[in-house]
């Protein structure tokens, strides 16, 4: 029992003194999933948006391997990646693996299947008839979809949040393409466990409190920012 | 409305991570970490390698004494390398090593490291420090094995009296050591076999020794572990040691460079440099100080120079 409240004090400590250890760790976190969160937007909503909208050939089958993706084991992705990544491996000339990028396409392709199954979700519940008055009223196709992504803001912020929710907490595949390297690719699920390992348990419940505050602060903003668009 | 919280928002994400980065300009200091031999700063400004970057392939030992954290940052500023240690156990490293994807491997599994260079995969193989394994179990001890002067003879006498072992099974150097115990008195035990006895447990966790320590501390068994692991979690674990001191108990590592000629994409100089970096007699000295001001114990034994039959008369 005095070992969490030993880790919880440590926290205290170390946010009022800015250890600046910590600080790296909370930050590369941040701007790895961040950066993950914010390009498997830039694939997830068009991607997912065409599936909500659009009938062709095969939708059904792509919908499916969307929906698998939702549930795809973040460490299966890490292994893959790892693996084309590797020294000798297919991609091993970009001299990636054990950098905060190859944490970054971890993350981005465990987070974009998330991000695109709950678009085509969002996309899918909306009233056909919004769309014929759109596209009535002279909108383009780029307007009308423009439009549509508006009208389903709600659900494309939960898009949001549920995307960086699962990447800013995987620790699998950061440590396998990552390593957990000091200075380099520690973030703040990959230290916790490294801690845990060393036997810094106090240290290691003291990052834990931090990366729940962190992953709360993140979706307490855009939680505001959802229900501020609810009733107009 | 949106857009501007999300400006607001990146302009956050970004000014803390200006903040970070420029905060650890400064050495960064952990507050339950032990006081970290500083070397005196070079003058000059250090070399700048034509490739950089090396890849070292350890094990969780290293990593979880915390004798890396204190060296590597000493050989960067040496050397100019950018280090990136990859602790997994000293068989990954050994196939990673196989496969031509790291550059040096600090291991401490000598009959597969034997192995290993016999296939012509590494290239001077060096001795470097050693400890010891420990025999640990309940304060109880069930099996009675407390003081046995031999491991095998007490490892005998826990399968005989068939309570609860537990091992590593993930092919590190503790569990190689281990499995050719159990190998030497007759039983035939093997990583995730549905042969081996039911009071032969296996961890397997993947997160190294620790964990293994803590599973038999709550289940109350037997394992067998490095001194260094138990002397910096000893309060956390509640295990005593029964067994210490038989020879074959020695714990030695090495480092061993990646052979350039099966692979020629692996750093061969930036190899040779960590070898010879930790073979150097100031990183030696450093290595025969390193535990004492944190447990009152050195937690290795420096041994450059030595060969393995020299180690015997500790």
């Amino acid at each position: 029992m005095d070992m969490i409240i030993d880790g919880i004090v440590q926290a205290f400590r170390l946010l009022i003194h800015g250890d600046p250890q910590v600080l790296r760790i909370a930050a590369l976190s941040l701007l790895v999933s961040g950066a993950a969160t914010l390009l498997s937007l830039f694939v997830g909503i068009p991607l997912g948006s065409v599936l909500g909208l659009v009938r062709f050939p095969g939708r059904r089958f792509l919908i499916s391997l969307i929906n698998t993706g939702m549930g795809l084991p973040p460490v299966v992705v890490g292994l893959a990646v790892s693996i084309f990544l590797w020294r000798n491996g297919p991609l091993g000339i970009l001299h990636l693996l054990y950098t905060p990028s190859a944490m970054v396409i971890a993350q981005f392709i465990i987070a974009f299947p998330i991000v695109a199954g709950f678009t085509m979700a969002a996309t899918q519940q909306l009233d056909p008839k919004l769309r014929l008055q759109i596209l009535s009223l002279g909108a383009s196709r780029l307007q009308l979809v423009w439009l549509l992504l508006r009208e389903a803001r709600l659900p494309m912020l939960a898009a949001i949040m549920a995307g960086f929710g699962a990447v800013i907490s995987e620790v699998g595949a950061s440590m396998m393409v990552g390593g957990n390297i000091f200075g380099q690719t520690r973030v703040l699920t990959t230290a916790i466990v490294g801690e845990n390992a060393k036997g810094e348990f106090a240290y290691a419940i003291a990052l834990s409190i931090i990366l729940l505050a962190l992953v709360f602060l993140v979706n307490f903003i855009l939680t505001l920012v959802q229900q501020r668009s609810k009733v107009r | 409305m949106k857009s501007k919280l999300a400006g607001i928002l990146l302009i956050v994400v970004l000014l803390v991570g200006m903040a970070a980065v420029s905060c650890t300009k400064e050495e960064p200091v952990k507050t339950t970490a032990p006081a970290a031999t500083t070397v005196a700063p070079a003058t000059t400004t250090p070399p700048k390698p034509s490739n950089p970057e090396i890849i070292m392939a350890s094990t969780t030992s290293t990593r979880d004494s915390g004798l890396m954290d204190v060296l590597i940052p000493i050989f960067e500023q040496k050397t100019g390398y950018k280090m990136k240690p990859v602790y997994v156990g000293s068989g990954a490293a050994m196939t990673m090593g196989q496969q031509g994807n790291c550059d040096v491997l600090l291991v401490h599994s000598p009959a597969a490291e034997v192995t290993f260079m016999q296939g012509g995969y590494g290239l001077n193989r060096r001795l470097i420090m050693h400890n010891d394994y420990l025999i640990v179990g309940p304060k109880t001890d069930p099996a009675g094995i407390k003081g046995t002067t031999f491991a095998t003879d007490a490892l005998k006498k826990i399968a005989d009296s068939k309570i609860k072992f537990y091992s590593r099974g993930d092919n590190s150097g503790t569990d190689a050591l281990e499995k050719s115990l159990w190998k030497k008195i007759g039983i035939s035990v093997a990583d995730n076999s549905t042969s081996n006895p039911s009071w032969y447990k296996e961890g397997g966790t993947g997160t190294g020794m620790l964990d293994l320590l803590r599973i038999a501390s709550e289940k109350i068994g037997y394992t067998i572990t490095d001194r260094s692991t138990y002397v910096a979690n000893q309060k956390a674990v509640g295990l005593d040691i029964l067994v210490q001191g038989d020879p074959v108990l020695l714990n030695i590592y090495h480092v061993i460079q990646v052979n350039p000629d099966k692979w020629p994409k692996v750093n061969a100089a930036g190899a040779k440099a960590f070898s010879d970096f930790m073979v150097s007699a100031d990183t030696q000295a450093i290595i025969a100080k390193y535990g004492l001001d944190k447990y009152g114990l050195a937690l290795f034994f420096a041994d450059a120079g030595k060969t393995e039959a020299q180690l015997g008369s500790q």
